[in-house]
């Protein structure tokens, strides 16, 4: 105990004095320290060995859950009845809600002390633009956009636009392509019947100059979610007005790893036993949040009903899908490889839906917001895994060449990650020619039901790590350096020359740890 | 339903360079050119069962059928080592395949969901069109599949009678132009440019032609007044064809031109250059 302690001071004066971490990180740092010295809420011996061992891992999220891991404030509700907490009247123009918006922002909790879903900026923006000249919107979105990147450095803060073409929508694709900046993360929600075939075009245009948006499949999200819900900090799509109290992840890999036996035996016991001390970890952790840190009883986001306990509910990640599949066919005599051979790939399907199956049939406390259940999520990696990749993801070398023989390989899991799910394809840069092309394969990936597609162009500036961007450019000046405006630009660091991600012709994993990232 | 059978040397199904939007692209075996630049050379010759790749392949992929009239070929063992195509006395590749119609029906099939639309290329595609004919008019009569726009890559030499036959059922044509000159054209290919001339007139004339490409060799035909003639030769035909210049590239090529030099990007800007002052609007360099 002592001893501990020493360690936690000695790593209090480590921050304090690191000439590495701007004020903002010092003092975030700090928090997070000061809240592992409390005891992790409680589990039983099991699933304590299982987290120690990071079997399970809950992204460093902190021992004492005081606020959810994601939250998505109704902001449309906060536009129509203004804030009593923060003081603030109903906006009545464009400039008012920008600067309503830029405050709330201000006071949205989350894990890096961000908040990870700033709305579906078109929609919310549109009712304030009647009459408002196309030079003026420009002007006041732009500020506002760069407002948001200079005040919320870290690209885990996410913006939705979509599915219907509006000024506002067109407009911010425009100002992405001028400012090219890291922040926000953006997403476009595409239906074939709502989204015009221009404003797809724009986003492709967009993605080409400096990777984002990142594409969701509207009709299949408000299929499981309903039409209100959002993506939000790196693929997890969740419910406006709601949120998930934690993420925490399960290793697939080293849970084959502890696994003695046939694949049968793994997915009879193994595989659901390591799948319930997660849930117990999760089920921990929420309780914790709700019964004692009181969160939903004195946040102002929930006490004026920007959020509320009932669309809230849990994720339950997994990663190393690929490690683990080849290393039960490889336990068995097998040779197969995730992505490439259909034996490999069908006892891949039959992993997630083992899981799922567990996932609806398991209760979990507060999870209201997806029907007493835990959500399940393809969690895109953190930038420590060394041993995992990322989600379901096919790793880095292992891709088909041929990019079709890719989406029908991961396209079957998508169906079944209701809180998100990614797959990120890389594209040479003579797509640039043919914009047309990619919006074909969009649709196509939407039509076979892919849940999400996000694709990244070989030697774009923008460079997409787990499920946010960091540009080459911030990368090199911190091999320099050591230091960067954005938090994220740390983790992408990490994660690169952990993963190797320059090395794949075209993919990406992930990453997140040192401060919780996402 | 149709017993006709083209012989296709590759068919790739993502492709955002041959043609609009995203196609799946079926390389024809077989072409009445021999361009010295060909990146593809292994797809000129058309396979005399000669049988040496038989003896040469590393991993014995190859072997020749009981009527010595077809090349077998066993994708489980081969490793894509190529090492077939580089010993070809034909230019030929062993791995080219007789396909029916049905055939490529059923490869489209699945990946239609991502497609624009298909091209045919080659080889020369032209020099199978009554097989590509069938599969365009299959294309087009499938309801599944009619949304699909079919694309042609050629060299321009079919016969305007042959082109006029497949516009039913033909959407564009992507042409290439390999020399205006008609002497540097026949040192390029080994043939003579009078058809491919009369076919992007044709072809413009229908509103069929998609694209002119100009391969640009250094030394051969990137000299300054053959450019200019081939601009205003263009622009005779019509300011809005849109124009793909190609640099050319030693990958691919035959070692017995290795000599031929890459194309510079500033070169390719400059000859850009010269179409849009003519007023050409779409031009890229790719």
């Amino acid at each position: 105990m002592n001893n501990t302690y020493k360690e936690k001071i000695n790593k209090a004066r480590e921050i304090v004095n690191n000439p590495d971490l701007t004020y903002q990180q010092r003092k975030h740092n700090l928090a997070l320290l000061a809240e592992e010295l409390l005891d992790y809420p409680s589990l039983n011996k099991e699933a304590k060995v299982a987290l120690d061992e990071r079997v399970i891992c809950d992204i460093f999220e902190g021992n004492a859950p005081f606020r959810p891991r994601y939250i998505l404030p109704d902001y449309k509700k906060a536009l129509k009845q203004g804030s009593t907490f923060l003081e603030l009247e109903l906006p009545n123009d464009l400039a008012e809600a920008l600067n309503f918006l830029t405050i709330l922002y201000a006071h949205v909790p989350s894990i890096t002390g961000f908040p990870v879903y700033l709305g579906d900026i078109d929609h919310l923006l549109t009712p304030f633009t009647e009459g408002v000249s196309d030079d003026d919107l420009y002007k006041q979105l732009k500020l506002f956009w760069r407002g948001v990147d200079r005040m919320l450095p870290d690209a885990f803060v996410h913006a939705n636009l979509g599915p219907k073409d509006t000024r506002v929508g067109r407009m911010i694709f425009q100002i992405e392509r001028e400012l090219r900046q890291v922040v926000p993360n953006l997403t476009l929600k595409y239906d074939p019947v709502v989204t015009s075939d221009g404003l797809l075009l724009e986003a492709v245009k967009t993605v080409l100059a400096v990777g984002k948006p990142h594409f969701a499949n509207h009709s299949m999200n408000v299929e499981d979610l309903g039409e209100q819900y959002a993506v939000v900090s790196c693929y997890n799509t969740l419910k406006i007005g709601g949120g998930s109290h934690t993420l925490v992840r399960l290793n697939l890999r080293r849970t084959v790893d502890r696994h003695e036996g046939d694949i049968e035996a793994y997915l009879r016991e193994t595989l659901p036993h390591y799948v319930e001390l997660t849930l117990q970890v999760i089920e921990a952790r929420n309780k914790y949040l709700v019964e004692e840190a009181k969160f939903f009883e004195h946040d102002f986001l929930a006490t004026e009903g920007l959020i509320s306990l009932d669309q809230f509910s849990a994720m339950f990640g997994i990663f190393g899908l690929a490690e683990s599949v080849n290393l039960l066919l490889k336990s068995v005599g097998k040779s197969g490889i995730y992505g490439q051979d259909e034996e490999a790939n069908l006892l891949s399907y039959q992993i997630t839906d083992t899981i799922a199956k567990i996932l609806k049939e398991r209760p979990v406390a507060y999870c209201e917001g997806n029907g007493g259940r835990a959500f399940f999520h393809s969690q895109s990696g953190i930038d420590l895994d060394l041993d995992a990749t990322a989600g379901t993801r096919i790793p880095i070398g292992d891709e088909p060449e041929d990019l079709f023989k890719h989406i029908m390989a991961v396209a079957p899991h998508h169906q079944k990650f209701n809180a998100g799910i990614s797959d990120i394809f890389n594209f040479e840069n003579t797509a640039k020619n043919n914009p047309q092309a990619i919006m074909d394969i969009i649709k196509g990936a939407f039509k076979l039901k892919m849940r999400d597609f996000t694709l990244n162009l070989a030697d774009s500036e923008f460079v997409r790590v787990t499920g946010y961007l960091v540009r080459r450019s911030d990368l090199e000046e911190f091999r320099k350096e050591n230091r960067s405006r954005y938090d994220s630009t740390v983790l992408g660091y990490n994660a690169i020359e952990n993963q190797g991600l320059f090395n794949r012709k075209k993919r990406v994993i992930s990453n997140e740890q040192n401060s919780g990232a996402r | 339903m149709s017993k006709i059978q083209g012989l296709v040397s590759k068919i790739i199904r993502f492709s955002s360079v041959d043609g609009p939007g995203n196609r799946l692209v079926i390389f024809l075996q077989g072409c009445n050119m021999n361009c010295i630049s060909c990146h593809n050379p292994h797809t000129i010759g058309i396979c005399n069962y000669c049988g040496i790749c038989i003896d040469e392949c590393p991993v014995k992929a190859l072997k020749l059928e009981d009527d010595s009239k077809r090349i077998i070929f066993d994708d489980t063992v081969c490793v894509n080592c190529d090492y077939c195509l580089k010993v070809c006395p034909m230019s030929s590749n062993p791995r080219a395949r007789w396909m029916t119609v049905d055939e490529i029906i059923e490869e489209i099939g699945p990946v239609a969901p991502f497609l624009s639309g298909i091209t045919i290329s080659g080889g020369e595609a032209t020099q199978q069109i009554d097989f590509v004919k069938e599969v365009f008019t299959a294309i087009k009569g499938d309801s599944e599949l009619s949304f699909l726009t079919n694309f042609i890559d050629s060299n321009g030499t079919a016969t305007i009678d042959q082109w006029e036959s497949l516009l039913p059922v033909m959407d564009g044509a992507m042409i290439d132009l390999k020399a205006l000159d008609s002497k540097v054209h026949f040192e390029l290919t080994g043939i003579d440019n009078e058809s491919v001339l009369a076919t992007i007139s044709y072809l413009y004339s229908r509103g069929k032609l998609h694209e002119v490409r100009l391969l640009i060799i250094s030394g051969i035909n990137d000299e300054e007044k053959l450019i200019k003639d081939t601009v205003k030769y263009l622009a005779g035909v019509g300011k809005d064809i849109r124009v793909r210049l190609i640099p050319f590239r030693q990958h691919g090529v035959r070692e017995e031109y290795g000599h031929l030099k890459e194309t510079d990007l500033e070169m390719m800007g400059k000859i850009k250059d010269v179409f849009l002052r003519e007023g050409f609007r779409d031009v890229y360099i790719t």
